[in-house]
């Protein structure tokens, strides 16, 4: 008994003995394995240059979001060839910021392409930027013409639309569809705000829209009050406000303080959560215009969202992060296909061609300019955007701030 | 020539802003005259205000009190005594270091701490980048006097404004913590002979500007119905560019200066050609005029050193 205890004794500290060597040796040879199954996949850099900080970084954290989700995605994909590495860089909204992150992402030679700027006066300094580094973008949010239509550069793209057709619908919109006649124009000073009021301009010109008056206000101005009691004096029936969140939500919150009867119509620039959580009250009745249709509502919008919310972001996507997210999938798409070579992908995303992105067909003109069809109409309502056909504004449940002063004027 | 009702309401809406500019450029002025200090974080002190005047009023909205004008005194309270006290820490951080150093280094370092607090309303406030909605706690309606629209809210806002202001005059006129304080700006070393306690005078004098601050700041967030973070660098720009025109170390030109530079910007907007896109450079050129002719403001001693 004692002899076989003593063998099974023996025998078991072999087992240990040869089990630990065996676990040292998967460990080892695991380590050694692991670095070079990932060698295998060269590393391609993609830069989100958006703004992260100031007064639109709301949309600017959602646009990163979607990007990185995008890039989560690909980099799951047994199939993608490369493994995608992410430089997340901050404008600020600002043009001189914006240039030093399209340098910044420009002079690592490892980073082949941007999805770059929500901001329309960043995305403008910064097209001759790429066009220097050679380093391809794609716009996710900015919506200023010139910024695909203003040079013949071959880097510098765009996924969302122009604030043309937006502004021409919104003119027919609010003169045709709602009646209004006169307009007091306020926009910020900056190019994304004059732009706003040129192309409204133009169009309230087609359709027989008066101009009242038209205001230039520093971006990130505070106070309204004297630009609005001018206004006031003016009576319009509509104040049109061409620039972003912060602003819109000022004028709008001190157009009620000071008494203005006038409808408020924003553009795609005040289309966000913030504004409607911070306005409150006041951002009842609010319409304003998109490219595109609602996230929900996009063709593939449900799933964006669901893989959004699976991502556990802090922040929601906003209105342009599925723009974000389809611009990091058509350069990953450009990618895969013809390697990571900068002067080969500007050229291939130029004119880039896809009919089933979650935004629906793309496809980009002779400009890089994604020709979207499609621009939505939404209304504030009980503290969310609706989109005007399904509000109760639309079927006359209720009616506009605006026709309703209209209405108690005559 | 606009109607007379658009000017007079263009004039009331220049006052709210100058009161609002005065609040804050007092507080420059406060620690310039005591301590020969410029301290550049005092805008984003005021951000600071805004912000802790919001979260205060979650908390009592938490804690169930329901009460409008208990919670509005609490908000101040609680604001005033926290923001006082974060102004003396940035003192002790930034200021009394480098007494002897430079004045370049204490402008830098109150620059650096005023990027600091900034940066952390930005990332530790919940979502801290968006525009922020300040709660109504002030009476709501509106009355028309010849034309001119005037809210309850703004009367309360001048009337608190406005005491705060009385409140400062009073302090640093009537109690001895006032008259050190006014020692201290004469000579701080006569001052300390004679049995002053320096360092208690400096702590004061920025509990005191800071909580003027916070007044400030949750004024404007009353006014506004909305607090951002980046509030504090254009308030802080034109309250010390206030506190200039007036005369840097007077607190009645502070005061003076707060309400001209409000009125300039908003008869700028208002009665210059495309005058809204020029109303800061209306402004800031006046500012500029007074420091090549006049350059210790209107109501500034002879030399720009001294109270």
């Amino acid at each position: 008994m004692d002899d076989q205890a003593a063998k099974v004794q023996v025998s078991r500290r072999d087992l240990l003995k040869g089990g630990a060597a065996v676990g040292v040796g998967v460990v080892a040879l695991g380590g050694l394995w692991r670095p070079a199954r990932a060698q295998t996949k060269r590393v391609v850099k993609l830069s989100f240059i958006g703004p992260l900080t100031g007064g639109t970084a709301s949309n600017g954290l959602g646009g990163r979001n979607s990007f990185l989700l995008a890039v989560a995605e690909r980099n799951a994909d047994p199939k993608s060839k490369y493994r995608y590495e992410t430089i997340v860089l901050d404008d600020e909204c600002k043009p001189t910021v914006g240039v030093q992150a399209a340098l910044k992402a420009g002079s690592d030679p490892e980073v082949i392409a941007s999805v770059s700027h929500y901001c329309s006066v960043v995305a403008i300094a910064t097209v001759d930027t790429f066009n220097k580094l050679g380093l391809p973008s794609m716009v996710w949010g900015a919506v200023l013409p010139d910024i695909t239509y203003g040079h013949t550069h071959v880097e510098v793209s765009r996924v969302n639309g122009t604030m043309i057709n937006q502004n021409h619908i919104a003119a027919d919109f609010a003169v045709k569809k709602l009646g209004f006649k006169t307009f007091s124009i306020m926009h910020d000073t900056t190019d994304y705000g004059r732009g706003h009021a040129k192309y409204f301009t133009e169009g309230l010109g087609r359709v027989g829209g008066k101009i009242l008056s038209t205001t230039g206000t520093a971006k990130d101005q505070k106070d309204y009050t004297a630009e609005l009691t001018k206004i006031k004096a003016e009576k319009p029936e509509v104040i049109y406000f061409g620039g972003l969140t912060p602003d819109g939500v000022r004028v709008k919150v001190q157009m009620d303080k000071l008494g203005v009867k006038a409808q408020f119509q924003g553009t795609s620039g005040i289309k966000s959560d913030t504004f409607i959580e911070t306005a409150g009250p006041s951002a009842e009745g609010v319409y304003c215009f998109v490219e595109g249709a609602p996230t929900e509502k996009l063709p593939g919008g449900k799933k964006f969202l669901e893989a959004y919310a699976k991502m556990n972001f802090r922040e929601p996507s906003e209105a342009y992060g599925p723009f974000a997210y389809v611009a990091t999938h058509l350069i990953i798409d450009a990618i895969e296909e013809i390697g990571p070579d900068r002067a080969k992908l500007a050229q291939k995303l130029k004119r880039t061609k896809k009919p089933d992105t979650i935004i629906g067909p793309v496809e980009f003109d002779e400009h890089g300019q994604n020709t979207v069809p499609l621009i939505t109409t939404h209304v504030a309502q009980d503290g969310k955007w609706v989109v005007w056909e399904d509000s109760e504004y639309a079927t006359g449940k209720r009616e506009l701030p605006g026709l309703r002063f209209k209405r108690e004027r005559v | 020539m606009p109607p007379l009702e658009v000017i007079l309401q263009q004039a009331f809406n220049g006052l709210m802003l100058g009161v609002m500019y005065a609040l804050i450029a007092v507080g420059f002025t406060l620690f310039f005259g005591v301590l020969d200090v410029i301290h550049f974080s005092h805008g984003d002190i005021f951000t600071l205000g805004a912000f802790a005047g919001l979260s205060l009023t979650f908390l009592w909205a938490a804690v169930g009190i329901g009460n409008p004008a208990v919670a509005l005194l609490l908000t101040f309270l609680g604001a005033l005594v926290l923001t006082g006290l974060i102004g003396v820490v940035a003192e002790r951080a930034c200021v009394k270091p480098l007494a002897k150093a430079p004045p370049l280094m204490t402008l830098l370092a109150t620059l650096s701490l005023g990027l600091v607090i900034r940066e952390a309303v930005l990332i530790f406030y919940p979502r801290g980048a968006d525009p922020k909605p300040f709660p109504a706690m002030l009476p709501g309606g509106l009355f028309e006097i010849g034309g001119v629209v005037i809210r309850y809210e703004n009367l309360a806002i001048l009337a608190i404004g406005g005491a705060a202001m009385v409140l400062v005059d009073l302090i640093i006129n009537r109690t001895r913590i006032g008259a050190s304080m006014r020692a201290v700006a004469q000579d701080a070393e006569a001052a300390q002979m004679m049995g002053v306690n320096l360092d208690r005078t400096v702590d004061f004098t920025f509990f005191l500007g800071s909580a003027l601050a916070a007044v400030a700041g949750i004024l404007n967030g009353l006014y506004y119905s909305e607090i951002h973070f980046i509030m504090g660098i254009m308030g802080g720009v034109i309250g010390f560019s206030a506190a200039a025109i007036g005369g840097l170390g007077n607190v009645y030109g502070a005061i003076l200066g707060g309400l001209l530079f409000g009125v300039l910007q908003t008869l700028a907007a208002a009665f210059i050609p495309r005058g809204s896109e020029f109303r800061d450079v209306v402004a800031f050129a006046v500012v500029m005029v007074f420091m090549v002719f006049k350059p210790t403001g209107i109501l500034g001693e002879k030399t720009v050193e001294r109270v």
